[in-house]
C-alpha cells in the first residue's frame, strides 16, 4: 500500500531515516491523529507551503513547544468530547525533545495528557547543520563539536531520555530503530491503546550529517542495535518490559566505520576513543540484558505474564503437592506460586507445618516473616476460588 | 483580509522528486520475490507498491534512488543499477 | 448587574461568560488573582473549560495556540517577564491568524526586578500582530475583554487580541462594575466558528514553511487586518451598544478636546489622575483637553491627527520608553502629524515606571512644561 497520510514528494535527503520512520509512525496511527511537529528537518520537508506531505491534520509552531501546542489540542479535543475518536502525536527531532524542548516535554508528560510523543533521533541539529545536540553520542563529530588537535569530537554520552521520561511516571516509554520496522509499528500501536502520555524514541539514521552513503540507512540502523549502541527496548509503567536481544555483539568498529562523523576515530590516536565506545555498548548490554541472559530474563517476564493468565481451580491447585514428581505449587492472596528452587522448601513442605497445594493466605499471618519472600518466587497463574 | 497559511493534504505530490536522483535506481527483477513487503517498509519516500509477489515496483516520478530497498531485500530481487535519468522519462 | 468587585475577579468573570474553553497561564504577579479566579470557577463547575497547569509562559501561549488551532475559544493571562518569555508564540499566534484572547496586567520589566505597574512589557510586543488594548478602569477592561473575543473571532479580522491593564492598580482595585447577563453576552458573541481547524475529516497543514515567494503576502495580510479592523470595531462598538445599553470606546476617548489649545495624551490607569488635571484646569479658565488612546494596535493614525489637529501643545504621557530614542507612543503621535500643515509642538514625558506614583503634582510638571520648548524625553518625578 503506498501510504496517503505521508505522500511523496516531500524534500528529505534521499535515504532519510527520519522521512521513514514518520512515515512509519503515521501509517500506523491512521488518518485519526492531530500532528504537533516542532521545528527541524521533519517540519522543513514535509511542509513547504503551497504542498504538504501530510494526509492527517498537522501543526507546527516553534521549535521548543510542540508537547505544549500538543496539550493545548488534546485539551480542545477533551472539551469538545473528542479525544476517543482522535488521538494526538506530537513529534520533534532529538534536540526539539531533549534540549529545547525539555521543558515542555516535561509538562506535557507531568500533567498527563493523552498524547504519544515521539522523537526522531537523528543525533544532532540537522535542520541548521549538523550542531550537537543533547544525544550526540560521544565521540561523533558535529560542526560544534569537531575533531581537531584537541579534541576527538563529542566529549559527551547522549542523555538517557527514556528515564527521564520514567521518572515522570509514564505509563508507556520505549526506543526503536527504522531497521526494525514491524517493531517500531508494534510500538506505536501499543503506545495508541494506552491512556496518557507515552514516548517513543526512534533512532533514525541521517544520511547527510552522519556522512554515509545513502543506501545505508536501513543497514547502519539495524548495526546500531546489533552492536548494543543503541538498546531497544520498552517500559510499561516504569518496568522494563521487553529488549531486542542480540544473538553475539557485533564490534562497534564495524557500525562506526560506515559514517564519516566518525571517521577521525579510525587514526592511531582514536583507536583508544573506540575502546570508550565498545564501553558503552558493553555496559548497555550488562544493564538491560541485550545478550543470552537478556532472552532469559525476557522469557521469564513472558513466562510471569502468562502465567498470570492461567488460572488454578483449587482441585487443580492441590494436585500440585510436589509429590511423586509433580509440581510444588501454593497459592497466596489469589496468585500461584512455584517454590521450585527455593531451599526452604523439600517435598512440598516448608518446616512441615505448610504443604503445597494449598492456599496459604491466612497462613502467613502467623508466620514470620511478611509477604515480601514471595518475590523470590515464580508466579505461574491465578487461583479461582 | 485572510489569505491561505495552511497547505492542503497531500499536496507535496506535485513535487515529483525522481528527477533527484543521481545515476542509480532500483531494478525489481520480479523473480525471487517472496512478497515480505520490507521493501514498501523501509522506503523513505513510501514510492513502493505491490501486493503479491513478484509484483513489487517503485514509482520512480519519486524514487531518489537511495538504494534501501536493493539493501533489505532477503532475496536480492532488487538491484540498484545505473541509469541515465536524464534519457529516461520521469513522466 | 452591579457588583463590587476586585478587577481581576471582574475579568475572570467575563472570561467566565464569554464561555472561554481552554484556559492556560503561568503564576506572576500581579496577573495570579485573574487566573486563580478562572482556575476555582472550573473547579466549582461554574466554568466548563479545561484549565492547563503549565510549566512555562513559553508554553501557556502554546497550549492556548494548540487548542485554538483545534477550534475552541482561549484564553490567557500574563504580565512582564512572562509577556517577554511569550514572544515567539505571541507572533506565531498571529501569524496563524488564531483568535487568542490575552490579558497583560502591566508590569515593569527586570531588571531590577520590579513587580510594579508600567506599560513597557505590552508596549514592547506592539509589532507582533495583536490588536492591543488599553483600559483605563475595571469597567473598560471588562468591556474591552468582550470586545476583544468579538473581534478576535470576527472572520473579517481572524487575529490576536491583548486587553492591557495596570497590574496591581487595576487589578487588585476594588470598584463597581456592571457585568452583563449571560444572554447578553451570547447574543453579542456567538459560538466561534474557526475558518480552518485542526480536523481529521478535513486535514491542512497549519504553520507551514513558506520562502521569500509567500511569505511578505502573509505580513501584508496581517498588517491590512489591522488597518481594515480600524474600520470595523466602530461598527461593533455600537452593537456593544445596543446589547449592553452602555458605551465602549475601543480607539480613542475625547476629552474636554473641543477648543483646547494644550492637549494632554495617555493611555490606561493614568488616565483617571489626568482628567482630573484637566478639569482643574480648565476650572481656571485654561483651553485643556486629554486624549485617551485606547488601541495602540492598530494605532488609529487619522483619528488622532483628527483629535489633535486643533491643539498647539500636545504632551505625551507614557509608562514606557525605547530606550535610546523617545516614548513609542509619542513617535506614533508625531507620525499622525507628519506631512500635515500644522505642526504642533509634540513633547514626550516619561513617568511612573516601575510604579513610580503619578501624582496630580506629576501631571502639573508635564503641564508646566509643555509651555517651553519641545522636548522629546523628560523624564517626570526623577530624583537624580
Ligand atoms: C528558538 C529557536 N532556536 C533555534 C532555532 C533554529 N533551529 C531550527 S531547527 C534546529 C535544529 C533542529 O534539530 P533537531 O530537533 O534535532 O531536529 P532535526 O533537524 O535534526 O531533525 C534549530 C537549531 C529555532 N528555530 N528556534
Ligand atoms: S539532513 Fe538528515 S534528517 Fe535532514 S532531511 Fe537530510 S537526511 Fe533527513
Ligand atoms: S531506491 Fe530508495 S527511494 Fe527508490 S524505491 Fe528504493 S527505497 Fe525508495
Ligand atoms: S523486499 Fe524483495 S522479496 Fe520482499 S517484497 Fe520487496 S522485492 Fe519482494
Amino acid at each position: 500500500m503506498v501510504t496517503e497520510l505521508f505522500s511523496s514528494g516531500h524534500t528529505a535527503c534521499a535515504g532519510c531515516g527520519q522521512a521513514l520512520g514518520a512515515r512509519l509512525v503515521v501509517e500506523t496511527t491512521g488518518p485519526n491523529v492531530i500532528i504537533a511537529n516542532a521545528t527541524g528537518c521533519l517540519e522543513v520537508f514535509t511542509s513547504r507551503y503551497p504542498e504538504s506531505a501530510w494526509g492527517v491534520p498537522w501543526i507546527h509552531s516553534l521549535f521548543q513547544n510542540a508537547a505544549a501546542v500538543a496539550s493545548g489540542v488534546e485539551a480542545a479535543l477533551r472539551i469538545k468530547g473528542k479525544l476517543d475518536q482522535v488521538r494526538v502525536i506530537s513529534q520533534g527531532g532529538d534536540g526539539a525533545t531533549a534540549d529545547i524542548g525539555m521543558a515542555s516535554l516535561s509538562g506535557m508528560f507531568d500533567r498527563g495528557h493523552d498524547i504519544l510523543y515521539v522523537c526522531y533521533d537523528n543525533e544532532a541539529y540537522m535542520n541548521t547543520g549538523v550542531q550537537r545536540s543533547g544525544l550526540t553520542p560521544f565521540g561523533s563529530r558535529t560542526t560544534t563539536s569537531p575533531s581537531g588537535k584537541k579534541s576527538f569530537g563529542n566529549p559527551r554520552p547522549k542523555k538517557n531520555i527514556p528515564e527521564i521520561a520514567n521518572a515522570h511516571n509514564v505509563p508507556y516509554v520505549a526506543t526503536a530503530s527504522v531497521a526494525f520496522p514491524k517493531d517500531l509499528q508494534k510500538k506505536v500501536k501499543r503506545a495508541l491503546s494506552i491512556r496518557g502520555p507515552k514516548y517513543i524514541q526512534i533512532f533514525v539514521p541521517c544520511p547527510l550529517g552522519w556522512r554515509h552513503d545513502p543506501g545505508l540507512t536501513y543497514e547502519i540502523a539495524k548495526l546500531v542495535v546489533e552492536t548494543g549502541l543503541y538498546p531497544i527496548l520498552e517500559y510499561q509503567d516504569g518496568k522494563l518490559i521487553s529488549v531486542k536481544t542480540i544473538e553475539a555483539a557485533k564490534p562497534v568498529d564495524e557500525y562506526l566505520k560506515l559514517q564519516g562523523r566518525y571517521a577521525h576515530l579510525f587514526t592511531e590516536r582514536g583507536k583508544d576513543e573506540i575502546a570508550k565506545i565498545q564501553t558503552i555498548a558493553d555496559s548497555n548490554i550488562k544493564k538491560y540484558g541485550l545478550l543470552k541472559e537478556g532472552k532469559e530474563a525476557q522469557k521469564k517476564m513472558a513466562a510471569e505474564k502468562l502465567a498470570e493468565e492461567k488460572i488454578f481451580t483449587t482441585a487443580e491447585l492441590s494436585k500440585c503437592d510436589g509429590k511423586d514428581g509433580r509440581p510444588a505449587y501454593f497459592a497466596y492472596k489469589g496468585k500461584v506460586y512455584d517454590t521450585a528452587g527455593s531451599d526452604r522448601w523439600a517435598d512440598g513442605a516448608h518446616y512441615n507445618t505448610h504443604f503445597a497445594g494449598s492456599d496459604l493466605t491466612d497462613a502467613l499471618v502467623e508466620a514470620p516473616h511478611g509477604d515480601e519472600v514471595f518475590e523470590r518466587f515464580k508466579i505461574v497463574g491465578v487461583l479461582k476460588a | 483580509m485572510i489569505i491561505p497559511v495552511t497547505s492542503k493534504p497531500r499536496t507535496s505530490k506535485a513535487n515529483k522528486t525522481g528527477t533527484w536522483r543521481s545515476g542509480k535506481k532500483p531494478h525489481f527483477i520480479q523473480k525471487e520475490c517472496i512478497a515480505c513487503r520490507l521493501c514498501v517498509m523501509v522506503c523513505p519516500e513510501g514510492c513502493i507498491s505491490g501486493d503479491k509477489r513478484c509484483t513489487y515496483i517503485a514509482d520512480y516520478k519519486y524514487c531518489k534512488g537511495c538504494g534501501n530497498c536493493a539493501a533489505v531485500c532477503p532475496v536480492a530481487d532488487i538491484e540498484m543499477v545505473k541509469e541515465e535519468w536524464w534519457r529516461e522519462t520521469i513522466s | 448587574m452591579r457588583r463590587y468587585l476586585e478587577g481581576s475577579h471582574a475579568v475572570a468573570e467575563i472570561v467566565r461568560l464569554c464561555k472561554a474553553q481552554v484556559i492556560s497561564a503561568y503564576p506572576i504577579t500581579p496577573q495570579t488573582h485573574i487566573v486563580e479566579s478562572l482556575a476555582q470557577m472550573v473547579a466549582d463547575g461554574e466554568l466548563n473549560a479545561e484549565f492547563i497547569n503549565v510549566e512555562s509562559e513559553h508554553s501557556a501561549a502554546s497550549v492556548v495556540q494548540g487548542a485554538s488551532a483545534t477550534g475552541v475559544r482561549t484564553y490567557t493571562a500574563t504580565t512582564s517577564q512572562g509577556l517577554l518569555y511569550m514572544i515567539e508564540v505571541l507572533y506565531s499566534i498571529a501569524g496563524l491568524r488564531l483568535p487568542v484572547v490575552l490579558t497583560c496586567a502591566n508590569r515593569a520589566v527586570s531588571s531590577p526586578i520590579n513587580i510594579w505597574n508600567d506599560h513597557q512589557d505590552s508596549v514592547t510586543v506592539r509589532d507582533a500582530g495583536w490588536l492591543q488594548f488599553y483600559a483605563e478602569n475595571n469597567q473598560e477592561a471588562c468591556d474591552l475583554h468582550l470586545m476583544a473575543y468579538r473581534l478576535a473571532e470576527d472572520h473579517n479580522i481572524m487575529l490576536p487580541v491583548m486587553v492591557c491593564m495596570d497590574g496591581y492598580i487595576l487589578t487588585h482595585a476594588y470598584e463597581v462594575v456592571d457585568l452583563p447577563e449571560q444572554s447578553q453576552v451570547d447574543k453579542f458573541l456567538p459560538d466561534f466558528k474557526p475558518i480552518h481547524c485542526l480536523n481529521p475529516d478535513e486535514p491542512v497543514s497549519m504553520g507551514v514553511l513558506m520562502g521569500p515567494e509567500s511569505y511578505i503576502e502573509t505580513r501584508y495580510a496581517i498588517h491590512q487586518t489591522m488597518m481594515d479592523a480600524l474600520n470595523v470595531i466602530p461598527g461593533i462598538a455600537d452593537e456593544f451598544e445596543q446589547v449592553f445599553g452602555r458605551k465602549v470606546h475601543c480607539l480613542i476617548e475625547k476629552y474636554r478636546l473641543e477648543d483646547a489649545t494644550q492637549v494632554f495624551v495617555a493611555m490606561g490607569s493614568m488616565v483617571g489622575t489626568v482628567k482630573e488635571i484637566v478639569d482643574g484646569l480648565r476650572e481656571d479658565g485654561q483651553k485643556v483637553g486629554l486624549l485617551k488612546v485606547i488601541a495602540h494596535r492598530p494605532f488609529p493614525k487619522r483619528i488622532v491627527y483628527e483629535a489633535l489637529k486643533n491643539a498647539r501643545e500636545i504632551a505625551v504621557l507614557e509608562k514606557a520608553i525605547s530606550l535610546g530614542e523617545e516614548g513609542p507612543l509619542l513617535s506614533d503621535v508625531k507620525s499622525a502629524f507628519c506631512g500635515q500643515g500644522n505642526q504642533p509642538k509634540i513633547s514626550g514625558f516619561v513617568l511612573g515606571l516601575g510604579g513610580r506614583d503619578i501624582t496630580k503634582k506629576s501631571i502639573l510638571e508635564v503641564h508646566d512644561a509643555l509651555s517651553g520648548s519641545q522636548v522629546d524625553v523628560k523624564f517626570i518625578d526623577l530624583k537624580i
